[in-house]
């Protein structure tokens, strides 16, 4: 029989995320098919608000590693933590929202566990008493449904595929799990974040907007017009607060010191080495390319696509409607409409 | 303070992004269809990596770089041709499978074993470089794996910028949630760097480093040993996402209507 272990950090405001909430609504939904006993496994400087506000859960025990020295997220002491966690619960099955701190530490737990670890989990399919989990592959370009054998099995879930577990608060009951801090040679001394005017990665937001190499590309008059088109996405971002992602090809220019969206980073970078972010909706303007550079809106909802070609791979297949048009003098009217 | 690091860079090699991949059930697991066949290249993180390795090395001097490779012995010799002309380095080559099937837990352990062997690497100038994930298998665990076997606690994943400071300690910068850096300060090597993309371009090719590396490379490709690799897991089904949407083509529609038409679309 299974039993499970889901795992959380706790905020520096005491919350629990988004991301921890959708992993727990994942693992109560999980332990219930299986009919497998729940652990919540907490880490961060003080877990009793974040805990409570899961109380009614559902979970039969509350561990938690708790201090200063597991606050911030750290390689040494965040794998000492979630190694004390599971051992603990006796977890087979642990459960992570694929977050960073996670992503970082997790597969270091593995070994320490002789486990196993599987990242970016899309699916949970509960069959006879154990689990099948699917996964992509190649850079979002096939899916795997798989199981294992070997326990423990460490899952993290990706973000924006489990709805998040709501219910009313309570009073946890936390066993504190005693860790000793290891010796640690790395401090966390800061976290650099852009200005909220600044930031075009907005997780959360309902649209995805494209900006393809295009947008740089000499015009109908024979010229660039780079500030033009800088001015036409950034006035579009801030009517409607989407996230702006790029093609590969357009932000390495700007290491390439050719002219460039100045804001424009790798962060924003979508695609086969980039990233595949999940949101409701995407626009794609001026972007070209085939397969391994439309994995960069796998996860997107509805997609409209505004480019000169009409065959254009990028579009034909992946994007519900594919607008054949000037993305400047279309872009620029869709601001004034906005505004 | 100047100090000169032994920088071990895994990398592997992938397919070429622009080939059409298509997935096969076979004996031992589902595999590529003509895996052998299709074009390779060093995977696009563990690329910048080794970029970023070159780069530490420009500054540092006295510094020295290995690339331990695990891959198909006919294949990395095809992707040397490439990848040689670009940094120098002393490459510790593995003859298996670069499959993204395959375990990490097991492939990781084979590259702690080879970097645990290399002649003369010093653990305290050790800084083991990769990619913060590979484009084949696509986990982002391996490397924190092999660092932990080699007993590296100080681990950074999504790495963007390194920097080594005047009392030889560094400060990284990785990528976190919402597009954000997390700024650590590291005492000193030994210490794991998973690269995200950094901040390089690619290095041109150079012929004469090409020459120098290739000394090396054959020998090393030569004693590459046989690494078995199985896949892990049981896998019930390897698919490729079904081709969904219907595109409707707008052509020869007015901007303004284009416009209103987006409009409506983003605000329902």
């Amino acid at each position: 029989m299974e039993t499970l272990l889901v795992l959380a950090h706790v905020q520096d405001d005491g919350a629990l995320s988004a991301a921890d909430l959708e992993t727990l609504g994942a693992a109560v939904g999980l332990a219930g098919a299986l009919g497998a006993p729940l652990t919540v496994g907490l880490m961060g400087k003080a877990v009793q608000a974040a805990a409570d506000s899961i109380a009614t859960c559902g979970a039969q025990a509350f561990l938690a590693v708790e201090g200063e020295d597991f606050a911030t997220a750290r390689y040494a002491t965040d794998v000492a933590a979630v190694e004390a966690l599971a051992r603990k619960s006796g977890a087979t099955l642990v459960l992570a929202p694929a977050t960073s701190r996670f992503a970082r530490a997790l597969p270091g737990v593995a070994v320490r566990l002789d486990g196993r670890i599987e990242t970016h989990v899309c699916a949970l399919t509960p069959a006879e008493g154990t689990l099948k989990i699917q996964r992509w592959y190649y850079r979002q370009r096939m899916q795997a449904t798989l199981d294992r054998a070997q326990r423990p099995w460490l899952l993290t879930l990706d973000r924006g595929v489990f709805a998040p577990w709501s219910g009313s608060p309570g009073t946890a009951a936390v066993e504190k799990v005693e860790v000793a801090p290891p010796a640690c040679r790395t401090q966390v001394v800061g976290y650099e974040t852009p200005d909220a005017d600044a930031q075009t990665i907005r997780p959360d937001a309902k649209l995805l907007f494209v900006a393809g190499a295009g947008w740089t590309r000499k015009q109908a008059d024979g010229q660039t017009h780079v500030p033009e088109a800088e001015k036409l996405i950034r006035d579009f971002l801030d009517l409607t607060r989407a996230s702006l992602g790029s093609s590969k090809s357009l932000v390495d220019q700007s290491s390439e010191s050719g002219a460039v969206i100045s804001f424009l980073s790798h962060f924003n970078q979508v695609g086969q080495t980039g990233a595949t972010p999940r949101h409701p909706k995407g626009l794609a303007t001026c972007c070209h390319g085939e397969e391994p550079h439309t994995v960069g809106w796998r996860f997107i909802g509805e997609r409209r696509a505004i480019n000169l070609d009409a065959n254009c791979g990028w579009a034909i297949g992946k994007a519900d409607v594919l607008y054949v048009a000037d993305a400047f003098q279309v872009m620029a009217r869709v601001n004034e409409l906005l505004k | 303070m100047s100090v000169a690091f032994h920088i071990v860079v895994c990398g592997s090699l992938v397919p070429d992004p622009l080939q059409t991949l298509t997935p096969v059930m076979g004996a031992d697991g589902p595999a590529l269809k003509n895996e052998l066949m299709l074009p390779a290249v060093l995977d696009p993180f563990a690329a910048h990596a080794l970029y970023e390795a070159a780069n530490l090395v420009k500054k540092t001097p006295g510094s020295k770089i290995w690339l331990v490779s695990l891959g198909n012995k006919a294949k990395l010799q095809q992707m040397m041709m490439t990848v040689a002309q670009k940094v120098e380095f002393e490459l510790v080559a593995l003859d298996g499978s670069a499959s993204g099937f395959t375990d990490s837990f097991e492939t990781a352990a084979a590259l702690a074993g080879a970097i645990g062997a290399i002649p003369g690497l010093e653990c305290e100038r050790l800084l083991l470089f990769g990619g913060c994930a590979s484009a084949s298998r696509d986990a982002g665990t391996t490397l924190q794996m092999v660092g932990e076997r080699l007993g590296l606690a100080d681990q950074f994943l999504a790495v963007d910028e390194l920097e080594v400071q005047e009392d030889g300690s560094l400060k990284i910068w990785e990528r976190i949630e919402g597009g954000s850096y997390q700024v650590s300060v590291c005492a000193g090597a030994p210490a794991v760097l998973g690269w995200a993309t950094g901040n390089l371009p690619e290095p041109p090719n150079n012929p004469q480093i090409g020459m120098k590396n290739m000394r090396t490379v054959m020998p090393a490709l030569q004693r590459a040993a046989k690494v078995p690799l199985a896949a892990g897991a049981a896998f019930a089904a390897v698919e490729l996402p079904a081709q969904q949407r219907q595109t409707r083509i707008v052509k020869d529609m007015p901007v303004d209507e284009i416009a209103q038409e987006i409009v409506d679309w983003l605000k329902k």
